[in-house]
């Protein structure tokens, strides 16, 4: 005890005025905080803050992206880009897309989670299954269904056996259909990984709660909604930013169905970049683009860490 | 320093320099090409590379086969990352002028023009090879030029009781009613990849307009806005209102298109000299429709400003690009030899650049088009290829538009001028 305590006395530093003392240690303090993060910052500053400034930079630019931007144009990209009638589409259907995937997609995987998440037999079948389109790439996702949707594909087939008189449905060629059409694809795929978020979620809400409630009468719908669904309410307000930033991020999937087609009818903020941007060789266009996607992702993350989940990040369970 | 010393220091050098020239002795060609289907045509390419490696043993030619869709993406992002491929697929035009414009390729015009222009003057095509050609300087080479037409099932013609090709638009109607009278999709469309539409309008604004409408819009005297372009959608709507594409064309493919003639169940489409070809690699016999395949060209439109004989084409070629080493374009100049391109007509069917190579085509649906081609009396290339991609791309869509019915003619050729007036 002595020793320990002798040892402990001798690395205390020696008796020095505090004024003195605490700049050196900061100093060093600092330097090691410095050593650890500057590797980091550099590859964040490099492939993330850097290509935002520089996509800024280019959007005020008439470039091809090839060679150097010279034609400066101002704020002349995102005026035309908002004037256009196509961007106004685009922008709608990212909006619907995000809408349908919060009232469809989302109520979808919990009720899937609390159904086979507890007593199910051979949930864990039915967990793999629904699991398993998330595990498949987005590509190859999007040309499996361009079968399944295919005039003569999947569905057409079954549904042309089953019903009769049933006249094939030009899935993917309709422009009233195809963003639908689109959207469950994105639900077929996306929807697994909220389940398996909400089935973690349920492995923390204490069964004992739920018990209590049931004893003192409680309906199982009751539990749910007053026991089971608040205590995964952070698990759901996870899943919601998640899901809105999937849905405006949305790319692969559209493309390679339907390329925005018919007659833009499935364009998203993404693939109208891609489109007007990148493929129309006009890169300062597709940084305005960019720049306006990423301003409406920054918006809602903070906006939403701030108002909805900051509380969660507390380790508060309501 | 004494002479041992001068001596070793000799020696060095030298040995230094002997290693450094072997190490530039062997070059790496990275070559892209979109000849995927039918599967012995990739297989021609390879066999074509691995003979100019057995007689060049320095040389490796690596090649990447990409689809054409993916190829065009692909491409894209290489060269705005500035990292052109040695040789790549181009149709020449607006596209490759772009690229030119922008430092990405590498003039071949000292190699062209060097013996007397002897490999320059071996193309008979040389309005494809001018495709190539951007201010001063030549980027590429053409070595399969032909013609849109239309490829029709004899077969399913002879059932809708047709007896005459149509030789106006008017009749060409006619033909599809009577096609569509007799229970036959008249034709195959796959408008989810665009271009195959739009040979549509184009071929009906080369009919309405003619040269000089097209050459007044590119050079800005006139506008993609004039009467011709407008009546070119006018024209393509009265066809479009027969609904004679197979069903569902809209959210299908060029594949698609293929298919639905190579196995028979469409009467004709609208294509460029590759589609026997590509017919076959898509059906499900893997043989198409045989000799019951047969081509007329693009009808006349009464009162147009064009004639008969005018032709939209187009075709392969390849460009070079900037970093190319000098094999890369001695592989190109053997690529387009005669010997080579001679090949290429007995084994792809492709209709050749070089006149010694023509004799080769022997098959009559071939010659046909070769002559048409040979006699054209103005050559535009497609648009999307030809315009600057921003421009090609608002034809494409412009096109895609009123095939889906939300633009109107007169919207069509404004949505074309609005980027046009920006862009040329």
């Amino acid at each position: 005890m002595s020793s320990i305590a002798g040892q402990r006395f001798r690395v205390l530093p020696p008796q020095r005025p505090a004024g003195r003392n605490r700049p050196r240690t900061t100093r060093e303090q600092l330097l090691t905080i410095g050593l650890f993060v500057i590797p980091g910052a550099i590859i964040y500053t490099l492939f993330l803050i850097w290509p935002i400034f520089q996509a800024g930079y280019f959007s005020l630019f008439k470039w091809n992206g090839l060679g150097v931007p010279t034609d400066f144009r101002g704020l002349e990209n995102y005026v035309q880009a908002f004037n256009h009638d196509v961007f106004q589409q685009a922008i709608t259907h990212s909006l619907i897309i995000t809408v349908l995937s919060l009232v469809v997609q989302l109520p979808l995987a919990l009720i899937l989670s609390v159904t086979i998440g507890r007593k199910l037999p051979g949930r864990m079948i039915f967990r793999s299954i629904f699991f398993l389109p998330y595990v498949f790439s987005e590509v190859i996702t999007a040309i499996i269904w361009g079968f399944v949707y295919h005039q003569n594909g999947m569905f057409n087939t079954i549904f042309g056996t089953i019903i009769p008189g049933y006249e094939p449905i030009t899935w993917l060629a309709d422009r009233n259909l195809a963003l639908y059409a689109v959207f469950a694809v994105i639900t077929w795929k996306y929807f697994g990984l909220h389940m398996i978020l909400y089935m973690a979620s349920l492995q923390q809400v204490s069964s004992e709660i739920e018990e209590a409630a049931r004893i003192d009468g409680a309906s199982e719908w009751q539990v749910l909604r007053f026991i089971t669904f608040p205590m995964m309410a952070p698990t759901i307000r996870l899943t919601i930013y998640l899901s809105v930033l999937g849905s405006l991020n949305q790319f692969v999937l559209i493309w390679v169905l339907t390329a925005g087609g018919p007659a833009n009818a499935t364009h998203v903020l993404a693939t109208y970049m891609y489109r007007f941007g990148i493929k129309s060789f006009n890169l300062g266009y597709g940084s305005a683009i960019a720049v306006i996607i990423f301003a409406v992702c920054l918006i809602f993350s903070v906006g939403y860490q701030r108002t909805i989940m900051h509380r969660d990040y507390a380790g508060a369970v309501e | 320093m004494n002479a041992r010393k001068w001596l070793m220091l000799t020696l060095l050098i030298a040995l230094l320099s002997v290693s450094a020239a072997a190490a530039q002795e062997n070059v790496v060609v990275r070559w892209w090409h979109i000849v995927t289907t039918p599967a012995e045509f990739p297989v021609h390419m390879e066999q074509v590379a691995n003979d100019f490696m057995a007689a060049n043993p320095n040389v490796t030619i690596e090649i990447t086969s990409l689809e054409n869709e993916a190829f065009k993406e692909r491409l894209a992002t290489v060269m705005q990352a500035g990292d052109p491929p040695d040789l790549f697929q181009s149709w020449g035009g607006g596209v490759l002028w772009n690229y030119a414009s922008a430092g990405l390729l590498r003039d071949i015009t000292p190699e062209l023009t060097a013996d007397g222009g002897a490999w320059q003057n071996s193309f008979s095509a040389q309005a494809a090879l001018n495709l190539f050609k951007y201010e001063d300087g030549y980027y590429g080479a053409p070595w399969n030029f032909g013609a849109v037409g239309f490829w029709y099932n004899t077969e399913l013609f002879e059932q809708a009781g047709i007896t005459e090709l149509p030789a106006t638009w008017d009749e060409f109607l006619g033909v599809v009613q009577q096609l569509k009278d007799a229970g036959i999709t008249p034709i195959a469309l796959g408008q989810k990849d665009k271009w195959p539409g739009h040979f549509w309008w184009v071929y009906l604004a080369i009919r309405t307009g003619g040269q000089a409408t097209f050459e007044a819009a590119y050079t800005r005297q006139g506008s993609f806005a004039d009467a011709p372009f407008v009546q070119a959608g006018e024209l393509l709507n009265q066809l479009i209102a027969l609904e004679p594409f197979q069903e569902g064309f809209l959210g299908q493919t060029y594949g698609d298109e293929a298919a639905a003639v190579g196995n028979g169940t469409a009467a004709m489409e609208l294509m460029g000299q590759w589609a026997p070809g590509v017919q076959r690699g898509n059906s499900t016999s893997g043989e198409g429709i045989g000799d019951k395949l047969a081509w007329f060209p693009f009808p006349a439109v009464e009162g147009g400003l064009g004639t008969p004989s005018d032709v939209l084409g187009g075709g392969d070629g390849i460009a070079v690009g900037v970093n190319a080493p000098d094999a890369a374009i001695d592989f190109l100049k053997y690529f387009t030899s005669a010997e080579v391109q001679a090949t290429h007509v007995e084994v792809m069917g492709t209709l050749p650049t070089v006149a010694e190579a023509e004799a080769g085509v022997t098959d009559p649906l071939m010659q046909t088009i070769l002559g048409f081609r040979n006699n054209a009396s103005y050559y535009q290339s497609y648009y999307d290829q030809f315009l600057p991609p921003a421009v090609a791309q608002a034809v494409l869509d412009a096109v895609d538009g009123l095939f889906n019915g939300v633009l109107t003619p007169e919207e069509a050729a404004q949505s074309i001028e609005d980027v046009a007036s920006m862009e040329l």
